[in-house]
C-alpha cells in the first residue's frame, strides 16, 4: 500500500511543480464560467437607434420619448427621412431604425391603421431579433395605454431585417469562423512549429548559420500565411457555394484584410513560442492566449453590445474582434474601407505593434 | 593548407555573467588552425556558454575572442560563415530525409546545386548510408544521426566546427568511428572544438582545457597536463581539479 501511496505523492508532486499548468487549470474554469455567465446574454441593452420623424406631433413625439425612456435603447439620430439611414446602417452607428409614416398622428386621431416600420441590423441574428421584439413590445404598451383611455387606435408594426434577411446563422458565423479558423493555424501552427526546433535543437543550428533573424521567422512562418489565406478562400468558397452565406462586398478587400489578420496571429504566435521552451506549453499558451478570446470575445458567437462593460472593454484587445467586424461588413453589409477604415486601422496599428514584439523577442533570445 | 600555427580562436579574458552568476570567468586561451582541442569541464562549468558565445549565439559581457580572424562583438555575420556547429541537442530534421536534410544545409549555406551533390555522394559513401539518401533520419539509429549530424556540419567546409557532447550516449564503436570522421577532418585543415565527458576521449585530443567553475583549470596537450599534475590519466586529472568545486555533481 505504501508503494502505492508513494505513486499517489508523486503525481501531486508533478503537479504542483508544473505552475503553470496547474494555474491554467484552476482558472480556466473560474474564468470560463465568468465569460460564458456574462457572455451568453441574448438581451440587449443601449441599442443605437434612429427615429425617422417626417411629420412630428403629439403622438409621434409621445412614443418617441418612451423608446428614450427605457434602457434598452438610445436615440441617437432623428431624422426627417429616410434618406440618411443607409449610411448610418452600414458604418455601424446606429443598429435600429423607427420610421413613422407621414400622416401617424393624423390617421392615429382618426382611428384608423398608423404604420410605423421597424428596421434592424441583423447580421447579428440573435440581437437583431431581441431588438426587433423590443422595439415593438415599446410600440405596444403605447397602443395599450391609448386604448384604455378610450381611444380605439390600431398602430400597424412592420419589421424589416436588414444585411441578413432570413435572419440565418450561418451569415453571421461565417466571418467569425474565418477568424477562428485564422488564429489556429496562423497563432497555434505557429507557436507550436517554432516551439518545436527549440525543443529538438535545429533552431539553434538555424541561429548559428549565416541566416538573420528575421529571415529565419519570414522562412518559418511564411507557410503557415500560405496555408491560412488558402483556407480563408476555402471558408469563403464553402460559405458561398453550401450555405448561400453572400459576399455583398469586394473578395479582394475581404482577402486583403485576412492577410493583415493572418500577420496579427502570426505574430502573436510567434511571442508565444518566445516565452515558451515546450510544444505542450504553446499550446496551452495559443489555446488560452488566441483561441479563447477568439471564441468569447470577438463577438463571434456572443455579441459583444449584450456584455458587461469590463468585457467590453477587453474585447477591444481581441484582435478578432476588429476582424469580425471588417468580415460582417465585407460580407453582409457590402461595405468597403470608407466605413471600415476605423477597424482596419485599428487592426493594422495591433499587427504593427505585435510584429515588432514578436521580432524584438526573438532578437532578445540571440543576446 | 594553413600554417600549423596560425590562430583558429582567440579568446582573452573572455567573460559571461548571468545576473549575479558568472558563467564564463575571465577565459583566456588559443586554438591553433587544424588542432583537435578538447573543451573539457564539469556539467554547468561554463562550457557550453563559452561555446554560444564563440558561435555568436551570446554576446559576452566583457574581454575579447576572435574565431577564424573575426571579432565576436562586430563580425558575427562572418563568423556564422565560417564555422560549423553541432548542438548538444539533435541537429538535424528527423521528419527530412537524409537527402533532403543535406539539401537543406546545403541552400542555408549557399552552395551551388552541384556542389551539394558532388560533396553529398562523397559523404553518404564515407558513411555507407548510399542507399539510404531517401530514409527519414527518424529511422536512424542514434550513432548514425550523429556520424551524419557531424557529416552535414561540415558540408561547408567551415575552417572550424564546433562540436557540444557529439558522442553522449553512444557506444564505444560508434564513438570510434565518429573520432575518426574529426581526425579526417583535422587532417583536411579542419580546426575542431570538442566538448566532452568521456576521458578517453580527451586522450585523442591535440591539446585540451579543463574549465572548473568558469575559469580554465588546465590546458596543454594530455602528455603535457599529465606530467604538470603528476597523474597517470586526464580522468584523474579532471576529478582532482573538479571535486573542490563539483559538489553535487
Amino acid at each position: 500500500m505504501s508503494a502505492f501511496a508513494g505513486l499517489l505523492r508523486k503525481e501531486w508532486l508533478h503537479i504542483r511543480r508544473d505552475r503553470r499548468t496547474l494555474l491554467v487549470v484552476i482558472f480556466m474554469p473560474i474564468i470560463q464560467v465568468i465569460l460564458f455567465g456574462y457572455a451568453i446574454r441574448t438581451d440587449v441593452s443601449g441599442i443605437r437607434l434612429a427615429v425617422v420623424d417626417p411629420s412630428p406631433d403629439a403622438s409621434t413625439l409621445e412614443l418617441r420619448n418612451r423608446f428614450a425612456g427605457t434602457d434598452a435603447f438610445r436615440v441617437v439620430r432623428v431624422l426627417p427621412n429616410a434618406g440618411a439611414l443607409d449610411p448610418l446602417f452600414a458604418s455601424g452607428a446606429i443598429q435600429e431604425a423607427i420610421l413613422f409614416d407621414g400622416d401617424f398622428g393624423n390617421k392615429l386621431a382618426r382611428g384608423l391603421p398608423a404604420r410605423v416600420l421597424v428596421v434592424v441590423d441583423a447580421s447579428e441574428p440573435n440581437s437583431g431579433s431581441a431588438m426587433e421584439s423590443y422595439a415593438i413590445g415599446v410600440i405596444q404598451s403605447y397602443q395599450r395605454d391609448i386604448a384604455t383611455k378610450g381611444g380605439a387606435v390600431t398602430i400597424v408594426p412592420e419589421a424589416r431585417m436588414r444585411f441578413n434577411p432570413t435572419r440565418a446563422s450561418s451569415n453571421l458565423f461565417v466571418p467569425g469562423l474565418i477568424a477562428f479558423v485564422l488564429t489556429i493555424i496562423s497563432a497555434l501552427m505557429t507557436a507550436i512549429s517554432l516551439t518545436r526546433e527549440k525543443e529538438t535543437g535545429t533552431m539553434e543550428i538555424l541561429l548559428v548559420s549565416p541566416l538573420r533573424p528575421l529571415e529565419i521567422i519570414v522562412g518559418k512562418v511564411l507557410a503557415y500565411l500560405v496555408i491560412g489565406f488558402v483556407s480563408v478562400l476555402l471558408v469563403v468558397a464553402e460559405a458561398r457555394l453550401v450555405f448561400a452565406v453572400p459576399l455583398q462586398g469586394s473578395l479582394f478587400l475581404l482577402l486583403a484584410e485576412g492577410l493583415l489578420f493572418i500577420l496579427t496571429s502570426l505574430s502573436l504566435g510567434i511571442l508565444i513560442s518566445s516565452r515558451t521552451s515546450s510544444q505542450r506549453v504553446a499550446m496551452i499558451g495559443a489555446l488560452a492566449g488566441t483561441m479563447l478570446p477568439t471564441i468569447l470575445l470577438s463577438g463571434f458567437i456572443f455579441p459583444i453590445e449584450s456584455m458587461p462593460w469590463p468585457l467590453r472593454l477587453i474585447s477591444n484587445a481581441v484582435p478578432a474582434k476588429w476582424f469580425v467586424l471588417i468580415a460582417r461588413g465585407i460580407m453582409l453589409k457590402g461595405v468597403g474601407l470608407e466605413y471600415l477604415w476605423p477597424q482596419t486601422l485599428i487592426l493594422l496599428a495591433m499587427t504593427v505593434v505585435l510584429v515588432g514584439a514578436a521580432t524584438r523577442s526573438f532578437r532578445i533570445r540571440l543576446a | 593548407m594553413t600554417a600549423p600555427n596560425e590562430v583558429a580562436i582567440e579568446a582573452r579574458e573572455l567573460t559571461r555573467r548571468f545576473g549575479s552568476f558568472t558563467a564564463v570567468d575571465h577565459i583566456t586561451f588559443d586554438v591553433r588552425v587544424g588542432e583537435v582541442f578538447g573543451f573539457l569541464g564539469a556539467n554547468g562549468a561554463g562550457k557550453t556558454t563559452a561555446i554560444r558565445i564563440l558561435t555568436g549565439l551570446l554576446s559576452p559581457t566583457s574581454g575579447t575572442a576572435r574565431v577564424a580572424g573575426h571579432d565576436v562583438y562586430t563580425e558575427s555575420e562572418w563568423i556564422k560563415r565560417r564555422i560549423g556547429y553541432m548542438s548538444q541537442k539533435f541537429s538535424l530534421y528527423e521528419d527530412l530525409t537524409i537527402a533532403e536534410n543535406i539539401r537543406l544545409y546545403g541552400g542555408i549555406y549557399d552552395l551551388s546545386k552541384d556542389a551539394v551533390r558532388d560533396r553529398m555522394s562523397r559523404m553518404l559513401s564515407r558513411l555507407g548510408l548510399e542507399q539510404s539518401a531517401g530514409t527519414q533520419v527518424r529511422a536512424l539509429p542514434l550513432g548514425w544521426r550523429q556520424k551524419l549530424a557531424f557529416s552535414v556540419a561540415l558540408l561547408h567546409e567551415p575552417s572550424i566546427v564546433f562540436l557540444d557532447e557529439p558522442t553522449s550516449g553512444v557506444d564505444p564503436i560508434t564513438r570510434r568511428q565518429f573520432w575518426e570522421l574529426i581526425y579526417e577532418a583535422a587532417a583536411r585543415g579542419t580546426t575542431v572544438f570538442v566538448t566532452t565527458h568521456y576521458m578517453d576521449e580527451a586522450e585523442y585530443c591535440d591539446r585540451i582545457s579543463i574549465m572548473v567553475a568558469g575559469r580554465i583549470g588546465a590546458l596543454g596537450t594530455p602528455a603535457e597536463l599529465k606530467q604538470q599534475f603528476g597523474v597517470e590519466t586526464i580522468d584523474e586529472l579532471f576529478v582532482r581539479l573538479a571535486r573542490p568545486t563539483a559538489g553535487a555533481a
